[in-house]
């Protein structure tokens, strides 16, 4: 993904966790959507995820994908936030045989991978045991 | 809408074909499909391939394939849906036919995967998920399978032996199947000590890398009689989406588009599951067949590892899931695997299969899925 434009296109979620929240049946998109996919509507509300939950599956990555080549194994996890938005997060500072299905996480502002030497670092979010 | 019959198949050997490039791989299962039919002219021909851009850097297939073909100046289109671009590019031909446009259609499916390293290979496959939001968080589709796998055994208890017991299902029937990739057949044991992938997935739960492709020909069920060939007919044929994001999902341990898909396909053939007498699914994962025969109904939800290990699936049990070996020993060249379930099916209803035959079996069911199941098609086939 050599473009910079395609990285700060999603700062607005991967720096600051910005959602958008349905303002007919409250449904929140992250990251937003122009349509909710639960009632159609098309008007939005700005609001901010919640920032800790649990975390409902995982896995551990032994062969990644080319930018993470430096980094496996590393775990990857899907978590429902207290607010009910689910989303995949590395999941870090843990022990990988401590990893439970149920347990608590918060997200936390980290570094994902670089691209080379001169190209875009990327930021974002990552779950952290609480 | 008028019904509709397969009158030809093809298929070659697949595996590593280091010696043989997109176009020929493609012109030798259509070649085989068409002589197959005893067809040489087509009205129309549909190609299922996924990534050709990404994994040899070539796209317009509908005017390459058409050209090496021969069939210039045949209306052709290509279609896309990840790893069931095969099963929909059966899908599309089959409304062709039905629908009157068109009475004879070429349908194929190809990919060519080796012509790239294994890392381009995982990313270019990784295309089938988020990118922005699954992808950039180093996730790959053996660890999305993973995660689906890690819900599946915490909610329903399912085991790590039951997973491995796919494997060595498929691969017995893999190795009845001359044209597999990996004919040869694995033991519970070496599934359990392969390298790990994406825990709890070891290498021997992913289904392969591969190069091939296969083909049929269709056209209407009346013409095919005509023709006094051997008629498969199908008679049902149905495909759903779903998100394309795995954590966007209500459940993760279950597939909703294979469901729906599923039932749509039953109900325009007016059977029941229990009608069945063979399934095509798609394996990529060991726990994807898991989910798979709950989500089709062949099980209850939660019961698709205990029906692997009671041999409910095996080639002599009541459900014979996968007689070709499925994904995992016949391989996954993407884009092919769809057009290729249908293959096995024909075979199968005509009482082709050698070895891997099923006894008397009258209908067969293909499922072909992308991504984590954000797309599935599903068909039934019958012989007359």
């Amino acid at each position: 993904m050599p473009n910079p434009a395609r990285a700060w296109r999603e700062y607005p979620q991967r720096y600051r966790l910005e959602a958008e929240k349905c303002t007919k049946c409250g449904y929140i998109a992250f990251p937003p959507r122009l349509v909710c996919p639960q009632c159609g509507n098309r008007k939005f509300a700005k609001t901010k995820l919640a920032e800790s939950g649990k975390l409902l599956t995982f896995t551990i990555i032994r062969v990644p994908p080319e930018p993470f080549e430096d980094q496996a194994p590393y775990a990857v996890g899907i978590a429902e936030l207290a607010d009910g938005v689910k989303l995949t997060a590395q999941v870090v500072d843990c022990d990988f045989a401590g990893l439970k299905v149920g347990m608590p996480v918060r997200l936390e502002f980290r570094k994902l991978y670089e691209e080379g030497e001169a190209g875009v670092i990327y930021y974002g979010y990552k779950f952290v045991p609480e | 809408m008028r019904d509709v019959a397969v009158i030809g198949i093809g298929m070659t050997k697949w595996g590593e074909l280091w010696t043989k490039s997109l176009r020929t791989i493609f012109v030798e299962s259509a070649l085989l499909a068409l002589d197959d039919a005893g067809v040489d002219k087509i009205d129309s021909m549909v190609v299922g391939c996924m990534s050709s851009g990404l994994f040899v850097g070539q796209e317009h297939l509908t005017s390459l394939l058409s050209d090496y073909l021969g069939k210039n100046p045949v209306p052709a289109a290509r279609v896309e849906s990840a790893c069931s671009s095969g099963g929909l590019a059966l899908r599309q031909g089959f409304i062709e036919v039905a629908s009157g446009m068109s009475d004879v259609v070429l349908v194929g499916g190809v990919e060519k995967m080796t012509d790239v390293t294994g890392c381009e290979a995982t990313f270019a496959l990784g295309t089938a998920a988020d990118q922005e939001y699954e992808g950039f968080h180093g996730l790959t589709f053996p660890g999305l399978y993973a995660m689906m796998a890690v819900a599946h055994m915490h909610k329903y208890g399912t085991t790590r032996e039951q997973l491995a017991l796919v494997a060595v299902k498929n691969h017995d029937n893999g190795s009845k199947n001359p044209l597999a990739q990996y004919p040869f057949k694995v033991t519970v044991e070496g599934v359990l000590q392969s390298v790990l992938v994406a825990d709890p997935l070891r290498i021997l739960d992913c289904s392969p890398i591969t190069d091939g492709a296969a083909a049929v020909v269709l056209c209407p069920a009346d013409m095919a009689k005509k023709m006094k060939k051997p008629v498969v007919r199908i008679t049902g044929c149905g495909q759903a989406t779903d998100t394309i994001a795995l954590s966007s999902r209500k459940d993760l341990a279950w597939i909703e588009s294979t469901h729906i898909a599923g039932q749509k396909a039953l109900s325009m053939a007016g059977r029941k599951i229990g009608d069945i007498d063979l399934f095509e699914v798609h394996d990529c994962f060991t726990i994807a067949e898991i989910m798979i025969t709950e989500a089709l109904g062949i099980v209850e939800k939660g019961r698709g590892g205990k029906a692997v290990e009671e041999g409910l699936t095996s080639l002599k049990g009541k459900f014979p899931v996968n007689p070709s070996g499925g994904l995992k020993a016949k391989g996954h060249p993407v884009g092919a695997t769809g057009v290729a379930q249908a293959v096995e099916v024909v075979k199968q209803l005509r009482g082709e299969a050698a070895e891997r035959q099923i006894k008397g079996a009258k209908r067969g069911l293909t499922q072909n899925m992308g991504g984590t199941g954000g797309s599935s098609v599903v068909h039934v086939f019958e012989a007359e």
